[in-house]
């Protein structure tokens, strides 16, 4: 470990416990706007971050289309809140708190994200022997067997388990967070970002990770180099699925009822299969730290538009664009794709050590765009 | 060291090599020569995995490749240089190369290798910081070459290595691989630039449609009326 490493580690490792300080010391604060809107909103970011970050993972590392993350995501959320269910319904615990509730808390987490990438793997066995457009189509078409398959399950409605009926809603849920149990739970939230987003960054930059760049940089190559493409296909997919189950546990967590058109292909709100792959466009493939602010960009996007803000300060005419949601975000995809075509990050990560390095490059930006600027010159009077 | 016995390979129902049969030699460069889609690059495949032959048999050292899945290929010995200079185009010089030795556990013997390559190649050490989707067409040559070299192979598919190089890159790839066969390496080269692969090899296999028409030493074939009218331009 050189000496620059050190110190990089040790920054992010302070970061990380910054983040989770923060956490816990906006949950012991009071007041209505940290309880009704900045406490819920953490939460949602979180489920945000994690699943745009995680399907990076296929999409801007391993190089492959997935329009079906979401049904990974409703796995995640339904075992969850069933399995916290049982356990509510068993006695183990009987008000959310005290070490019972952590610890059921804890395995319903774990297991949502299990039982996610165990569909994953099924899925992604035959899916990956697929290439680019079989396997958008096929992904798609999982998103939406697996909202049929839950919708038909009738432990997975209404009252839920042995009390459940096919085809609507789950209204009870073990893990349903109140406001103020948002707010004494905020920790929760930074310690499965930190770990999510860690484990990430170590797989990325493993030999694993490396493994997986080279297969989207050139699978015939990388087959050549002895890599074994479709092990390493399945094993990302089957990764990136697992983390998208644990955002589903997350989501159960913020909310008291559950119903499968939240993890559809499309929908009004901005968690869908489709939004996420937007998020990881914006933030730049292959670029993890470009999905966190990403999704935390358009997150804020859809909740000043949502519950106003800076839209009221807009000229009328304006203002009727931000009662159309979608309209804006497709005007936002097509101005980043014009100006910043790989994304806000491309495919850099954004590092606390290189930050006194920023102004050096901001200079050395505009020489360059400076000298760009006088060679059209000097080309211009030299063909005029 | 490399026998290939009536080798059939199908595309569906086009047949792409008839029976095919050659032999590569301990320490030998053989080059395969032949039109386009004469089924060149379809033999290499072939003898890498990357395509099932319908019937005839591969051994190296007696060893079946028929069997052995094609990521594993290397393990026995035997790297393979893909057409079209497939090089990973987001990684560094030095990360390509790394992934060559993928397979490779022992760091000492990684970083032994890349000296090695390094050695064969010193412009490579010159850009090794550098992303390989920015080197020039005959550096990416250079780069997929030295990669195939991480794992110490004791032999060498090359497939085209001159394809799409100017003459001049195009004669010092071609010293490089003669530098290659003299430092022992086992080489079967495919090439459509018949004049600088005869000039090299020790060995030549013409391929036309699907089955060999011609084999011998590359200098006597280098003579033949047949092939000089047809691949030699005289």
């Amino acid at each position: 470990m050189t000496k620059t490493d050190k110190r990089r580690y040790l920054l992010n490792f302070a970061a990380a416990v910054l983040v989770f300080a923060v956490t816990v010391v906006m949950g012991m604060t009071g007041g209505d706007a940290m309880k009704l809107s900045i406490a819920p909103s953490i939460w949602q970011c979180s489920y945000l971050i994690i699943m745009a970050a995680s399907l990076n993972l296929v999409l801007g590392f391993l190089g492959q289309l997935s329009l079906g993350h979401c049904g990974f995501m409703a796995v995640g959320a339904y075992t969850s809140a069933l399995l916290s269910l049982a356990f509510e319904r068993a006695g183990f615990y009987t008000d959310k708190s005290g070490p019972a509730f952590l610890l059921v808390l804890v395995l319903s987490v774990l297991l949502a994200g299990i039982a996610a990438a165990v569909l994953g793997l099924v899925v992604g066995i035959p899916a990956l022997r697929l290439k680019g457009d079989y396997l958008a189509i096929i992904t798609l078409g999982f998103g939406m067997i697996i909202v049929n398959v839950i919708n038909n399950l009738p432990f997975c409605g209404q009252q839920g388990l042995d009390q459940g009926s096919a085809s609507s809603a789950l209204y009870a849920n073990g893990l349903a967070f109140s406001n103020d149990e948002k707010m004494s739970y905020l920790w929760v939230v930074g310690v499965v970002v930190i770990l999510c987003m860690t484990s990430m960054f170590m797989f990325v930059r493993s030999k694993y990770g490396r493994a997986i760049r080279a297969i989207r940089d050139n699978e015939i190559a990388a087959s050549a180099s002895g890599i074994n493409v479709s092990y390493f296909k399945v094993i990302t997919f089957t990764i990136s699925a697992f983390y998208a189950g644990i955002t589903g546990a997350l989501y159960s967590c913020c909310n008291a009822a559950l119903a499968t058109t939240s993890f559809a292909f499309t929908n009004g709100s901005i968690l869908n299969s489709v939004f996420i792959v937007v998020m990881v466009v914006v933030g730049g493939m292959g670029s993890l730290t470009g999905s966190v602010i990403a999704a935390v960009l358009l997150f804020l996007l859809n909740y000043t538009i949502k519950n106003g803000g800076w839209v009221d300060l807009l000229p009328a005419f304006l203002q009727g664009v931000f009662t159309y949601p979608m309209l804006v975000y497709s005007i936002a995809l097509i101005i980043v794709i014009m100006f910043r075509p790989r994304g806000i990050m491309g495919s850099r990560e954004f590092a606390l050590c290189d930050i006194p390095k920023w102004p050096g490059q901001f200079r050395s930006y505009l020489a360059a765009r400076r000298a760009g600027r006088e060679d059209r010159r000097k080309e211009a009077a030299h063909h005029g | 060291m490399l026998e290939i016995r009536d080798l059939n390979v199908h595309y569906g129902a086009i047949h792409a090599l008839k029976g095919i049969s050659l032999t590569v030699g301990d320490g030998e460069l053989v080059s395969l020569i032949g039109a386009n889609g004469a089924g060149k690059t379809t033999t290499l495949h072939t003898i890498s995995g990357l395509l099932r032959a319908t019937s005839g048999s591969i051994t190296l050292d007696g060893a079946d490749l028929q069997k052995v899945p094609a990521n594993t290929i290397i393990n026995l010995g035997l790297a393979h240089v893909p057409e079209g200079r497939h090089v990973f185009a987001s990684m560094t010089v030095e990360e390509n190369l790394k992934m060559g030795a993928y397979t490779l556990r022992d760091a000492k013997r990684v970083a032994a290798n890349m000296e090695k390559v390094y050695g064969h190649f010193p412009r490579l050490q010159e850009r090794r910081r550098q992303l390989a989707g920015t080197l020039s067409g005959g550096e990416q040559q250079m780069l997929a070459t030295g990669r195939a070299l991480m794992t110490d192979p004791k032999m060498v598919l090359m497939d085209e290595p001159s394809m799409g190089l100017s003459p001049i890159l195009v004669k010092e790839i071609f010293k490089i691989i003669r530098e290659l066969h003299e430092s022992g390496i086992t080489i079967l080269l495919v090439e459509q630039n018949a004049k600088m692969a005869l000039s090299v090899s020790d060995r030549a296999y013409v391929l036309e449609t699907g089955s060999i028409s011609m084999e011998g030493p590359a200098a006597q074939l280098a003579e033949d009326d047949r092939v000089r009218k047809a691949y030699l331009g005289a």
